[in-house]
């Protein structure tokens, strides 16, 4: 038999009778079961996932579930095809013995696979002082049990909702709270809301949308603490002013962390901004050798992108973990040459005060911001952001149905500026600083971050040879 | 004698029926200058490309060279009646900010936000009631019309409906609306005296027609009534109002888009289905395939094969040519449709076709206002047929076609039939 002959085999083989296990049983994992099941993959799958539930969608958790237009246990996300997987849903991973092939589990069960697929995702940041974030009253957004709780708690007309944080979470949840009629306070340590993401000048936007829908927005503070009452229930917090606000629903939406603590020891790159990857999806070793059988997919993915000096991107957007996971898929069932790469352009959206806001590309890569269409003052225009005479990212508020226009741009490494519409111009189109905050100054941190070219994020280990 | 270009070609009457061919001759020069100066775009990437570029304008006033086809040689203007006549900008022949502003003050009337989310898909019953009714109709008979008995009466009533027109005008509508139709003509056949000979009729048509929806919005500022006709005349807020002759230049907009398109659209689905038993079989086995079957019939022979009112507003560079300003802009969707470069087996009938994302209903700030309320009455239709229709059998193939090339569709589509199921 001819080597290739070989190599052809072991493939078949593979798909035919391999053993496949994704951790993480939401969006990603699901798309990748799915993905695996349609390039032929009829081997054991297994999708291990610490929620009790089947994957269901996230982003109306901030939304209409909050609003109380969907119940929160609506949010099942549809099934594009079988997948005849083993589900072990309500037990979550605590370990990966790479020597072994196993992933532990915290019921003690050990289960072997021959590929595996990490779609962990992030967790909200809890309040840090433990005793306040304890408190009856004081959430957080990630699962659908978090938005049932808060959802009940909006319904029942609390006297103030203090919002810490105006990232988007942070930002939807005061839009929600408008929409009810509740009285809402939101603290943001940095200079304006969504600045992480979109920089100062679409932050000062942004602040102004908030405020003339009737929030109470302080910006440049922090929490120091909050205060319950005998009953356990906040009633209060105390800002790094010295004033205090009354609330009676405290949100903590203070940026997401990496599901990573089980791979701790397993040799594997993984780190603050998620497990490094190259950009097929193969997991890195903290040395940034690429590994064979560990996938990675999703929010806790990092990987390498060519648009953006190769810098690893992390990215905590729906369309990466569909996209990702169906990459990562494809790749743990072929081998080189049929690799595929994850060439996505970064995008999200949220809806918050009325007004749609999307964006393509990486606004924090940019250094300039130019209006490029509409009316700032209307609250309806497009906006690019460049870097050295070319264009990095675009956003939208209510103009969604240009960013096609923008990305394509983007993908050529087009001009910056781009060139002027021909109607519809904004009033003022020369371009100015977009004014993201330094690194590690405050401000939420942007859901689409450019974590350097580190694949490990911290140095390797140099072991010298020994005689 | 200079040989005619493909896109020239491809709007001859004699090639309506079939005008692939021609288009797969014109992608070979995926953006190709006319001797006229229209730029003709036939590729999907060029086409997607060009929808989403805010340099190019969809406001014929702003064409320096209105009249975009000139007839080759003559100088004289193309005959377009409906832009000769309509002084009043409709939001698929503006740009933003004015066609941002006229369709958010339309959109709530017709799919929501509140008062009305549920409008649409609320008139499911009353669709398959009419469709219903049409089929009934048929029993006993072993030949009919799909076009005259079934494709026409089912949007027109619909649209009526909706809008608020009273159906018992149709006949003057329709009869204005066929006969601007037919003077309007792209092709090298423009300069026929055949062609020439219908202006005036075709310009004082759509004068007609400009009056009746004028007067019908009176009458609905005086005593309001149902249909959203109604609701955007009394409306009131910031965003909602629009000036009476707006207004009445998207009455006349929605009333022809409303059902012209569908009934097309319906004709040929019936029409390409009778074409493809094996896809007709399939459809009566799985009748659920209706709802990508349509997508795929919105691909395989799209309602609008073109649209004209586009031109540069600056130097364009694209596909390895420049579109120099002021140039007009034909995106022949008829043609992205059937690219192989997007499409594979273009050729080929797929109701199961994936990631299927045609041009039928076009794209971008433009795309179709109408398009969830012709899904919702195609996929009842056609399905409806496929399952009650026994034996159905064509006539006569090809059909003959109606003259105009953007609109383009059978005139008649004749069947014999066995029968009708319950």
């Amino acid at each position: 038999m001819t080597l290739p002959a070989t190599v052809a085999e072991l493939v078949r083989e593979f798909r035919a009778s391999g053993r496949i296990v994704i951790v993480g049983a939401s969006l990603a994992g699901l798309r990748a079961a799915e993905a695996l099941r349609e390039a032929g993959f009829t081997g054991s799958l297994t999708v291990i996932g610490d929620e009790p539930y089947e994957p269901y969608d996230r982003p109306p958790l901030s939304k209409q579930v909050l609003k109380g237009w969907v119940a929160a246990d609506h949010t099942k996300l549809p099934r594009m095809r079988e997948v005849d997987a083993e589900w072990r849903l309500g037990v979550a991973a605590t370990g990966l013995d790479r020597a072994a092939k196993q992933v532990c589990l915290a019921d003690g069960e050990r289960v072997p696979y021959d590929r595996l697929l990490i779609a962990t995702g992030t967790r909200a940041r809890q309040w840090p002082n433990a005793a306040e974030a304890a408190l009856h009253g004081v959430h957080t957004i990630r699962s659908r049990e978090d938005a049932a709780a808060l959802q009940k708690e909006l319904a029942a007309s609390p006297s103030r909702v203090l919002v810490i944080g105006a990232g988007f979470i942070g930002s939807e949840v005061a839009s929600v709270c408008r929409e009810l009629g509740l009285p809402v306070t939101v603290v943001e340590r940095g200079a304006a809301p969504l600045v992480g993401a979109l920089g100062g000048v679409i932050g000062e936007i942004a602040a102004q949308l908030q405020r003339d829908h009737g929030v109470d927005l302080r910006c440049g503070l922090g929490v120091s603490s909050l205060e319950g009452d005998s009953g356990g229930h906040v009633r209060q917090a105390r800002l790094s002013d010295g004033s205090t606000v009354d609330a009676d629903v405290v949100v903590a939406s203070l940026g997401s962390i990496r599901n990573v603590e089980w791979l701790e020891g397993s040799g594997l790159a993984s780190g603050f901004w998620g497990l490094g990857c190259d950009a097929g999806g193969r997991a890195f070793d903290i040395n940034g050798v690429v590994t064979d059988s560990v996938y990675v997919a999703g929010d806790v993915a990092r990987a390498p992108h060519v648009l953006y000096e190769y810098q690893f991107l992390a990215m905590e957007h729906w369309d990466n973990a569909v996209l990702g996971a169906e990459v990562a898929a494809h790749n743990m069932v072929n081998l080189e040459p049929r690799y595929r790469p994850h060439l996505l352009l970064p995008g999200f959206w949220s809806g918050q005060f009325g007004v749609n806001i999307k964006s393509v590309g990486v606004p924090p890569f940019g250094d300039e911001i130019v209006f490029t269409q509409g009316s700032v003052a209307e609250r309806r225009f497009a906006a690019a952001y460049g870097r050295r005479g070319r264009i990095v990212a675009a956003v939208a508020f209510d103009h969604g149905k240009w960013l096609e226009y923008y990305g394509q741009l983007i993908e050529r490494s087009g001009p910056f500026p781009p060139p002027p519409p021909g109607w519809d111009q904004p009033s003022d189109s020369k371009p100015m600083p977009a004014e993201f905050p330094a690194r590690g100054a405050p401000g939420a941190a942007p859901d689409v971050v450019l974590t350097g070219h580190d694949p490990s994020e911290r140095t390797a280990e140099f072991r010298p040879r020994r005689r | 004698m200079v040989e005619e270009t493909p896109w020239q070609q491809a709007l001859r009457y004699a090639n309506r029926a079939n005008p692939y061919p021609f288009y797969e001759e014109l992608r070979k020069t995926p953006v190709a200058r006319q001797p006229d100066g229209t730029y003709v775009v036939s590729t999907y990437r060029e086409i997607v490309a060009l929808l989403h570029d805010p340099r190019v304008s969809s406001d014929p006033k702003k064409c320096p060279a209105p009249g975009a086809a000139r007839t080759q040689g003559s100088g004289e203007p193309a005959a377009e009646p409906i832009r000769q006549v309509l002084t009043e900008p409709n939001i698929i022949i503006s740009d933003p900010p004015e066609h941002d502003r006229d369709r958010r003050a339309m959109m709530p009337h017709f799919v929501g936000p509140p008062p009305a989310p549920r409008w649409i898909s609320d008139l499911e019953p009353e669709i398959r009631r009419i469709v219903g009714g049409l089929l009934d109709a048929m029993q006993g008979k072993s030949r009919i019309d799909a076009v005259d008995a079934f494709a026409y009466p089912l949007p027109v009533t619909v649209i009526c409906k909706v809008l608020g027109v009273p159906l018992e005008d149709e006949p003057r509508f329709h009869r204005w609306i066929e006969t601007a139709l037919d003077a309007l003509d792209f092709g090298p056949e423009a300069a026929s005296e055949e062609i020439q000979s219908r202006q005036a009729e075709g310009r004082q048509a759509v004068q007609e027609f400009g009056r009746f929806a004028a007067e019908l919005l009176d009458g609905y500022a005086r005593q309001p009534g149902p249909g959203m006709l109604s609701a955007l005349m009394n409306a009131d807020g910031q965003d909602a109002r629009m000036s009476k002759g707006v207004l009445a230049s998207n009455a006349l907009l929605l009333i022809f888009a409303g059902h012209e398109t569908t009934v097309n659209l319906i004709a040929h689905s019936v029409l390409t289905l009778l074409r493809h038993p094996d896809a007709l079989e399939q459809l009566r086995r799985r009748p659920e395939l209706i709802v990508p079957g349509v997508e795929e019939l919105l691909r395989f022979e799209s309602s609008v094969q073109f649209w004209h009112t586009r031109s540069a507003l600056e130097d364009i560079d694209i596909a390895g040519t420049t579109i120099p300003k002021g140039a007009p802009i034909f995106l022949v969707y008829g043609s992205a449709n059937r690219d192989p470069e997007r499409f594979t087996h273009p050729d080929t009938l797929d109701l199961e076709r994936r990631d299927n994302q045609h041009l039928g209903f076009s794209q971008g700030i433009h795309f179709c206002f109408g398009a969830p309320l012709a899904r919702l009455e195609v996929q009842v239709a056609v399905g409806e047929f496929v399952r009650r229709v026994r034996g159905p059998r064509l006539v006569e193939d090809p059909p003959p076609y109606r003259h105009n090339q953007i609109f383009r569709g059978p005139r008649h589509v004749l069947v014999d039939i066995d029968g009708i199921s319950a």
